[in-house]
């Protein structure tokens, strides 16, 4: 599905990042970056509490289709920019974690895990 | 990054600073960059890229710096890992899923899960791991490919 209309339904709050005809095609949702590098599908959206610039990086890595930071975590300094430079779409939402998989849940968003 | 003149197709190395996660990352995504240029089946790509950032993240959390050397030649990318630091000392240990001796500040931000030699492990066709305790750890790693398909 497409992301846009995954912002429009969780009334994700804008990012920087102009979303154009980004597709989602899965999710995953985890806070140890090791097990997200290792198992995460291509174009899934990446649900975590991790707020640190290194998220961006993994993000990229796995050709993520974007990241929601859940819990109402404070973005650190250095997330957002980083997350322009490597044009990844990051959005904090104060929804917990389990809430957001939820509703990507209802919107037809599947757990997808990357074949080896 | 600097490139060398070997027979590979490219050569790149990437220098690694200890303790700095904001550019943590910085290499594989380099590399990455790197193998979407020339070409490379994406599943070939996330293997690579999945070993060089777990080696960097073991570089920048244990050691005290280190570099990453890449070479890519026809068929096969060989990733060659190398920091001064404590060492491991007990290199199965450090194999096993799930074993780690990061700190709790690290392991909060989401690393030292016990998964990155693990990962690495994976990732590769061929996996070498020697360390000496007091000196540093060196880790190659050879994937195989065939370019251009």
């Amino acid at each position: 599905m497409q992301l846009q209309a995954i912002i429009e339904a969780l009334s994700l709050s804008a990012c920087e990042e102009p979303v154009e005809n980004s597709e989602v095609r899965g999710g995953y949702c985890s806070d140890l970056l090791s097990d997200v590098m290792g198992k995460a599908a291509p174009r899934s959206i990446w649900v975590t509490n991790q707020a640190h610039p290194n998220v961006i990086a993994v993000a990229s890595l796995i050709d993520a289709a974007a990241v929601i930071i859940a819990g109402g975590i404070q973005l650190e300094a250095g997330t957002m920019q980083k997350a322009r430079e490597m044009a990844i779409p990051v959005f904090a939402t104060d929804m917990p974690a389990f809430e957001v998989v939820g509703r990507l849940y209802e919107l037809g968003v599947r757990g997808t895990v990357r074949g080896v | 990054m600097t490139a060398r003149g070997t027979g590979a197709l490219m050569s790149v190395t990437y220098e690694i600073v200890a303790g700095d996660f904001v550019r943590a990352g910085e290499a594989a995504s380099k590399l990455k960059r790197v193998l979407q240029q020339l070409g490379l089946d994406p599943t070939i790509i996330r293997r690579a890229a999945i070993a060089t950032y777990e080696a960097e993240m073991n570089i920048v959390i244990h050691s005290y710096g280190g570099h990453i050397s890449v070479d890519i030649t026809c068929d096969s990318i060989e990733i060659l890992c190398e920091d001064s630091g404590p060492g491991i000392p007990d290199i199965e240990k450090a194999l096993q899923e799930g074993y780690s001796t990061a700190s709790e500040d690290v392991r909060e931000m989401g690393f030292g899960a016990g998964m990155g030699l693990p990962n690495i492990r994976r990732s590769a066709d061929d996996f070498s791991i020697e360390s000496r305790i007091g000196q540093g750890t060196r880790l190659q790693v050879r994937i195989l490919h065939r370019a251009g398909e």
